[in-house]
């Protein structure tokens, strides 16, 4: 009996590593294609081959070289800075607002925070075109700090996840914080923020994510100023009909490389990410 | 059922005792729900009443300088000694009333009608040439009629604050209390007043740049804005709910309602899979990588979570090259082992739908072994055992202990996932961009779903009052269902259970 059930379990385990191998292989399959690809000597869009027949350093060269047309170092920059602003607008604003709602309390607490949901319900690209106007009555279309307004100006409404990590945070602290005369404000940076590393480092993997992802709102900004591109949009121009036969493979190639950090510092932050999540959006 | 009783209950009678109650207590939830809402507009009329009473007594019962604040804010905080104070309150209403005079005043008076006078290109018969008169500009009009709305709501609460802050150093100063200086008052706002500290900035760009657009959309939705009526060239003006009416109906050749109806059809189907499919799989995966006996568990893990890394426009651009007819990857190993070309995203509806609700499992089910794995882990492993001892099978184990279990435990990411799928746009966008296109639907695909049927009614045919509308009912959805779950979870309800 023993020895059957012992038996079983190496099938059933066999069984899943041939399972987990396959789906493995599917779940990687197109980045490694990706990966390839960018190295692929032969120019041109598509091919009609799986695997490229010669391999090349050039697209990667080419991408910070060749900078006439598709300026993708500037791309880079451009990206990098919008990102790190935004990160550290939204970031205080999320953290500010969530603490105020989850530890403070004060009469126009629940009707904001209500409020808040509400708005957070509506369909975002709702508000796009107003946002543009809104942005071109200030003179800011077609700038950077356009782009950081609209990554980081509506983050305080993404309050409920942290709210929710903050919630479980024992009151008592708060009150003998109080009792041995600290302010709130001391409070809030000196006994609430250092306690709550995974939440802070969420939001700030988040909305530093953010920027590198979106290819929306950029496009209405920006327009045609190639040249304020982000790297998101920026690709996307690479594989756009016009210039896809000839950048097909620095397209891949940039987008390795703008996966490679990326990845990084998800799969290191990866278990804040779900600290992050699982804090405010799941009740045990 | 008493709490003792409860507690003998293993998890598994207690999920069903509590669904039990949750459909039973239903109606009655419903009910208290459209109560709660008559209360808080009950409440919110009496707090208006209750403030307008407070501000008609402060007046009566104020001296000459708490009379002067209701006329020149500040005054009263000046006379008591609180200079600074009363400058800026002073400050505030100069710098509103110019703002209305100079820019807020020209677009209120036209909020009524949003202008009428269109610009005109008249034949100047001595140059020989047409001269163009700018007219009103509609759009332009609602934007900054809202904005002015907005300022001058912000405008009345400095203007109450300014009344009660008179009224209060007048009592004050009655009494021979002593006055607060500025920086005394500044210093409360590190501690009693902290939350405004905390809130002003954050709401202030939360107003200008969500809520101030959000208003000019929802007020768009009530208006013609769509060809013909473009500004700057031409006005629009206010049309009540027609802009809804045209929404639902298939008059005038366009097919609305249809295009409507398909696409809210679709839109449920696809979030209901691309939900429910992605959750049972993901979890699937993760308990079989968190299997006793696996090894390399890290390795797995790594293999699926490094997709959640990789930019989404990344994976999906890549994944509609590979797509393709001919030049794409997957056809290229299906014409290798001898079967014919699948158009995947070309011209059949069916195919295209299976195809982005599957690729949507390649994005999603690593997000759900990310999110899962560590709540799998905590389920009671003696549950695991004696129905092991019981004879259940795999498949029986997970039908009636995880599944149960986990969909309890995580009702609110569900439904969160669910209106985000709803809302789902990249997966959409970029894989098919709303294709196969097709002539029966007004500006849409067959896969579009109602957020990039908006996108599309936004950019491409500027049929902006459409777009608002659709994005009004998205919203209405969305809401109710967000309200079930917060019947459901009493997550809101238990909000100080830790603290």
């Amino acid at each position: 009996m023993i020895k059957s059930y012992k038996t079983r379990r190496q099938v059933t385990n066999a069984i899943v590593y041939v399972v987990l191998a396959v789906m493995g292989i599917i779940w990687v399959s197109p980045l490694v294609w990706m990966l390839l690809h960018s190295f692929r000597g032969e120019g041109g869009s598509t091919v009609h081959y799986l695997l490229p027949k010669t391999y090349t350093f050039d697209n990667y060269i080419k991408l910070f070289t060749e900078t006439s047309v598709v300026n993708f170092p500037r791309w880079f920059l451009n990206t990098l800075i919008v990102a790190i602003f935004a990160c550290i607008i939204s970031t205080l604003s999320v953290l500010m607002v969530s603490y105020a709602f989850s530890r403070l309390r004060f009469k126009a607490r629940k009707p904001l925070i209500n409020i808040g949901m509400i708005i957070g319900m509506f369909p975002g690209f709702m508000t796009m075109i107003a946002i543009y106007y809104l942005l071109k009555a200030m003179g800011l279309t077609q700038t950077l700090p356009a782009l950081v307004i609209c990554y980081s100006a509506g983050a305080g409404i993404g309050f409920q996840i942290s709210k929710g990590f903050f919630d479980t945070i024992p009151r008592a602290l708060d009150e003998a914080a109080t009792i041995d005369g600290a302010t709130r404000n001391q409070i809030f940076w000196k006994i609430i923020l250092p306690m709550s590393k995974p939440i802070v480092v969420y939001t700030v993997l988040t909305s530093f994510i953010g920027p590198w992802t979106d290819f929306i709102l950029v496009k209405i900004i920006m327009g045609d100023k190639i040249a304020n591109y982000t790297v998101s949009i920026g690709l996307q121009t690479m594989v756009s009909q016009q210039y896809i036969s000839t950048y097909y493979t620095q397209f891949l190639a940039g987008s390795t490389i703008v996966a490679i950090p990326i990845s990084l510092l998800f799969l290191k932050m990866q278990n804040y990410y779900v600290e992050g999540v699982t804090a405010g959006g799941v009740k045990g | 059922m008493k709490y003792i009783d409860y507690v003998q209950l293993s998890p598994l009678q207690r999920f069903a005792y509590k669904l039990k109650t949750f459909f039973a207590n239903l109606p009655k939830n419903i009910g208290r729900f459209f109560k709660a809402i008559g209360k808080f507009f009950k409440n919110l009329v009496l707090g208006i009443i209750h403030s307008f009473q407070n501000y008609g007594t402060r007046f009566v019962k104020g001296d000459w300088a708490t009379k002067l604040s209701y006329l020149v804010m500040g005054s009263s905080n000046i006379v008591r000694g609180q200079y600074i104070k009363g400058l800026l309150l002073l400050a505030i209403e100069v710098l509103y009333f110019l703002f209305l005079i100079t820019f807020g005043s020209t677009y209120i008076s036209k909020f009524g009608t949003l202008g009428t006078q269109a610009t005109q290109s008249n034949f100047d018969p001595e140059t020989h040439r047409s001269v163009v008169v700018p007219g009103d500009n509609s759009m332009l009009i609602l934007l900054y009629g809202v904005l002015t709305i907005i300022v001058s709501i912000v405008f009345l609460v400095f203007y109450i604050i300014n009344t009660k802050s008179a009224y209060y150093v007048q009592e004050l100063s009655k009494s021979g209390q002593h006055i607060p200086t500025f920086r005394e008052e500044v210093k409360q706002f590190g501690d009693e007043k902290f939350h405004i500290t905390l809130l002003s900035l954050p709401v202030l760009l939360i107003s200008v740049f969500t809520v101030l657009p959000l208003i000019f959309m929802v007020c768009i939705a009530f208006t013609n804005y769509r060809p013909p009526n473009l500004a700057p060239n031409n006005l629009f003006t206010w049309v009540g709910l027609d802009t809804f009416r045209e929404v639902f109906s298939n008059s005038g050749g366009a097919n609305m309602g249809k295009t409507f109806l398909s696409l809210t059809e679709w839109t449920i189907i696809w979030a209901f899979f691309a939900t429910f499919l992605n959750y049972f799989m993901g979890m699937i995966v993760a308990l079989m990588i968190n299997k006793k006996g696996i090894k390399l568990k890290a390795l797995w893990r790594t293999l699926f979570v490094i997709t959640v890394a990789v930019p989404q426009f990344v994976t999906l651009l890549i994944m509609n090259q590979m797509l393709q007819l001919d030049t794409g990857a997957i056809n290229i190993i299906l014409q290798n082992l001898g079967f014919d070309q699948i158009d995947f995203i070309g011209n059949e509806t069916l195919t295209a739908r299976i195809t982005v609700i599957v690729i949507n499992l390649w994005v999603g089910i690593p997000y759900t072994i990310l999110i899962t794995s560590g709540i799998l882990m905590n389920i009671p492993e003696d549950l695991y055992e004696s129905a092991r001892i019981d004879g259940a099978g795999p498949v029986k184990t997970f039908m009636s202990i995880t599944l149960p279990y986990m969909i309890f435990v995580t009702t609110p990411y569900l439904i969160t996932t669910f209106i985000n799928n709803i809302n789902n746009f990249n997966v959409i966008y970029l894989l098919t961009n709303g294709g196969p296109t097709t002539q029966e639907y007004y500006q849409a695909g067959k896969t579009d779903l109602l957020v990039t049927w908006l996108f599309k009614l936004t950019l491409g045919s500027q049929d902006y009052n459409y777009a608002a509308a659709i994005g009004i009912l998205v919203f209405i959805v969305c809401a109710s269902l967000s309200l079930i779950t917060f019947n459901v979870t009493k997550s809101a309800k238990d909000e100080e259970a830790f603290s």
